[in-house]
């Protein structure tokens, strides 16, 4: 039977990659003290899967690690290893280079042996202190070849139907061993007439002799069929045993077949797939086929009206009703498909506690992490790309936030300290918050080294929360000393940036003494944007809700120019640049004068503008779709999408919007300049 | 000696055969590969975007995807002529060196007729004046006794302006 297995190597490293996870959980747990059974239960079935899986897709440095894992999980699951810190931090870093390890296979690049070999000693040294007792031999099938092996194949009659050839196996068998001697049994074969050719009525003993050949290496001959026959491998006692004598029954050996048997069950219906999958809740599924079920209904309802030759009123009465419906249901067939692409941004928390373990450990630091809200779904691509801002914030909490404990003692708070990790939704955004009880920020270290950057003046006054936005700008790093964790110079800036990608923000709060607060606001998709659809001449452009501020009708003593060509916006107690989107874009306005118009004031990268339009239509949802598809990126523009009419309505980027004003603004000043020249 | 291109097709049976599509543009006749075309369609209005050059009249939506529409007379320096009620828009799939497949529209004259030719009976262009450049014609072909120039469609809509931009971008 051949059968391609690399197509089930997707599903093998996704499936194994989430044992992983849910060990490293299930060990942190362990750590805090509550030993558990069915938590350890938990761990060694993770492990097991994995090392039944690498078995069978032959990666077998794999195997061979998790076996030694799983020897002492087995130890402690039976309660014969108490559960010590150092056994589980021991088990953790198995978890990290089992990681590296499927990481690496997956790449196709090498595995690192050294921290393999590293790990296994590790394990080895903790298994050797108390040597494996008899009831965890259980699990560890032998791996040193004996002499010789016995085996009995009884495959079952249909055996030939899967396309499994027992010709071959037994020719492989052969190939194993040094000598092979093999005893048919024909007893249960039936008359010439009554025969079915495509049956298999022979069972085989056979006497494997000599070669260094494991138990291993004989199921492996046998792990297409296992399910399909009885299968008896028995170490030879005496090399001259002789074949067909010995039929003792081995439940020990047995025990591991149904597992494997499940693993491969598993494996087999997945699809090979080369894009990135997700999983989803059957509900969701169902959900839309309900969905779908009302859509046929309500189009076959309609269709009727197209059929019938007397049309009249009470149709049209009947029509509307049957319009309005379609538009419920092809709302809510967006709604759930949209659901699909959500996940809990519990996939993204998940890795925090270990890593505030760490690095509470490397910084001699007590730290308490509190998660809340961790079922709030947000899009999978947002999710992936959210994970390393969190990091690097949850990271410089721990670094600069949080004081090491005598600090804190002294300062009358509690030794530990606490890191909140939130999530909730707000508005049609989802926020995250991270929030410290540290020191918070320190205003003056930050004014200092913004001076010394030169990203502001000496005399420049600022509000503290400009102050603390200082810390997002490029090239901006307050740590006293640069740690491998934070303060690598990339910092802020990037986390901002990424979060921007995403059409997101982040800002921060603070109490000095009493700790800050990040929050990041993002778009619960990045496929849908709730949208302004403004009006300038003839265009419609959709400015993002997220970013508007607030509308305006202009007064016009609030206008000021400022050095002639540059106007700006007092309001309130700012002065807000006027950006006129038709001298940028280049586009024929109804109006020039500011009167007649309206501004919209917008905020990005905390830069504001006031946007001046002609008009503001209605506020929608918009799917975004990209430029660059078919097209190129075009400055100042996020993408486009589709109104109802069927047009095409481009997407303005606000950060895009002012760097391109400003840029405007720099070619005015030149030309005044080079026209001052030439007169 | 004038030959269908029916007859052509019997006399060479072994060659292999292009089918091309033909349009006009300012009095001449052009043809692309017919597999590239994807749909032809009348002159509609489009989004316009800003800061591109003028031959980019806009995007359009075909069924979804938002497909940058090109002005072929514009593109070439040629004279701007009104749009009416020939001219029409022919949908292409351009390959660009071997990214993903682009969808884009170009604005022609109107369109002309699907002819089989023989591959071998495109014959390079010599270096004369048509008002399209010689870099983007990949050659001529006669059919009956007309002359048909066969575009490249695939550099002509990445070359200039599309083509720096990516540069830029990788």
């Amino acid at each position: 039977m051949s059968i391609d297995l690399e197509q089930f190597h997707e599903t093998f490293f996704e499936e194994s990659f989430e044992g992983l996870d849910i060990m490293e959980s299930g060990l942190l747990e362990l750590e805090q003290g509550e030993v558990d059974l069915e938590n350890i239960n938990t761990i060694f079935r993770s492990a097991h899967s994995i090392k039944g899986g690498s078995g069978t897709f032959g990666f077998t440095a794999v195997a061979e690690f998790t076996h030694d894992m799983e020897t002492l999980l087995d130890q402690m699951r039976n309660g014969e290893r108490q559960v010590s810190a150092s056994v589980v931090d021991t088990l953790l870093g198995c978890v990290d280079v089992l990681r590296n390890m499927l990481n690496a296979i997956k790449d196709g690049s090498e595995i690192d042996v050294a921290s393999v070999a590293d790990m296994t000693n590790a394990l080895k040294s903790i298994l050797g202190e108390e040597p494996a007792s008899s009831a965890s031999t259980n699990e560890a099938s032998p791996v040193v070849a004996a002499k010789g092996w016995l085996v009995h194949f009884k495959p079952e009659l249909d055996i030939m139907k899967t396309g499994n050839d027992t010709v071959r196996l037994l020719r492989e068998l052969n190939s194993l061993a040094e000598r092979v001697e093999v005893l048919v049994d024909n007893e249960a074969l039936p008359s010439l007439l009554e025969i079915d050719p495509e049956e298999c009525y022979q069972s085989w003993t056979i006497n494997l002799i000599g070669g260094d050949v494991s138990e291993n290496d004989i199921r492996e001959v046998f792990a297409w069929v296992d399910d399909e026959c009885e299968l008896k491998i028995e170490p030879l006692a005496d090399e001259e045993n002789y074949v067909g004598t010995e039929r003792r029954d081995d439940d020990r050996r047995e025990s591991e077949t149904p597992d494997r048997r499940a693993i491969e069950r598993r494996n087999k219906p997945a699809k090979a797939s080369e894009s990135s999958s997700i999983r989803v809740n059957i509900s969701k599924v169902d959900e839309l086929i309900n969905m779908v079920g009302e859509l046929v209904i309500t189009q076959s309802m309609l269709s009727q009206f197209g059929e019938d030759e007397n049309f009249n009123e009470t149709y049209m009465e009947r029509l509307k009703d049957g319009l309005t419906q379609l538009e419920t249901h092809t709302r809510e067939l967006q709604e759930s498909v949209m659901r699909i692409r959500m996940m809990p941004i519990s996939f993204a928390f998940q890795r925090f506690p270990r890593l505030v373990h760490d690095l509470s450990a490397h910084f001699d630091k007590k730290i308490e992490l509190v998660m809340t809200g961790e079922t709030t779904e947000l899009d999978k691509t947002v999710l992936e790309k959210i994970g390393d801002p969190l990091v690097h914030l949850v990271r410089n909490s721990l670094d600069h936030g949080i004081e090491a404990p005598d600090v804190r003692v002294q300062k009358g708070k509690s030794e530990t300290g606490t890191i909140h990790l939130s999530a909730y939704h707000q508005g049609g955004n989802i926020v995250i918050e991270i929030k410290d009880d540290g020191a918070g920020l320190n205003k003056a270290k930050i004014l200092e080294k913004a001076k010394q950057n030169g990203l502001i003046g000496h005399d420049d006054r600022l509000s503290d929360d400009q102050v603390y936005d200082l810390i997002f700008r490029p090239g901006f790093s307050t740590a006293d000393v640069v740690s491998d964790v934070s303060g690598r110079g990339v910092g802020m800036d990037v986390v901002r940036r990424n979060i921007r990608e995403l059409g997101g923000m982040v800002e921060v709060k603070s109490m000095p003494g009493e700790g800050s607060v990040f929050t990041i606001r993002l778009p619960l998709t990045l496929a849908i944007l709730d949208g302004q659809l403004i009006g300038i001449g003839e265009e419609t452009y959709i400015l993002p809700v997220i970013s508007i501020i607030e509308s305006l009708q202009v007064k016009p003593e609030c206008i000021n120019a400022v050095a002639g060509n540059a106007e700006v916006y007092r309001l309130r107690d700012e002065y807000i640049p006027i950006v006129r989107l038709y001298q940028i874009f280049g586009i024929e306005p109804t109006s020039e004068i500011l009167n007649e118009g309206l501004l919209v004031v917008v905020e990005a990268e905390g830069k504001k503008i006031a946007i001046f339009v002609d008009d503001l239509l209605s506020q929608q949802q918009v799917v975004i779709k990209s430029l660059k598809t078919n097209f190129k990126k075009i400055e100042g523009l996020s993408g486009a999408t589709i109104l109802g009419d069927g047009t095409v309505a481009l997407i303005i980027d606000i950060a895009e919007l002012i760097d391109l004003y400003q840029k405007n603004m720099a070619r005015a000043v030149v030309s005044i300049k080079g026209g001052g020249l030439a007169a | 000696m004038s030959v269908t291109a029916e007859d052509m097709s019997q006399q060479n049976a072994h060659k292999e055969f292009k089918e091309l599509l033909t349009f006009f543009l300012a009095g001449e006749e052009y043809g692309v590969d017919i597999l590239r075309v994807q749909e032809i369609k009348g002159w509609d209005s489009v989004t316009n975007i800003p800061n591109t050059p003028e031959y980019i009249r806009g995007v359009i939506n075909i069924r979804g995807s938002i497909v940058p529409i090109i002005d072929m007379r514009l593109r070439f320096n040629l004279e701007k002529r009104e749009y009416d009620a020939t001219t029409v828009v022919i949908v292409l799939n351009v390959v660009s060196n071997g990214h993903a497949d682009r969808t884009m529209g170009v604005v022609v004259d109107a369109v002309s007729d699907v002819y089989n030719i023989p591959i071998n009976d495109v014959k390079p262009s010599p270096d004369f004046g048509t008002a399209v450049d010689t870099e983007f014609v990949t050659g001529l072909a006669t059919i009956d006794e007309k002359m048909i120039i066969v575009l490249d469609i695939d550099h002509m809509l990445n070359a200039a302006e599309l083509a720096v931009v990516d540069k830029i971008e990788s």
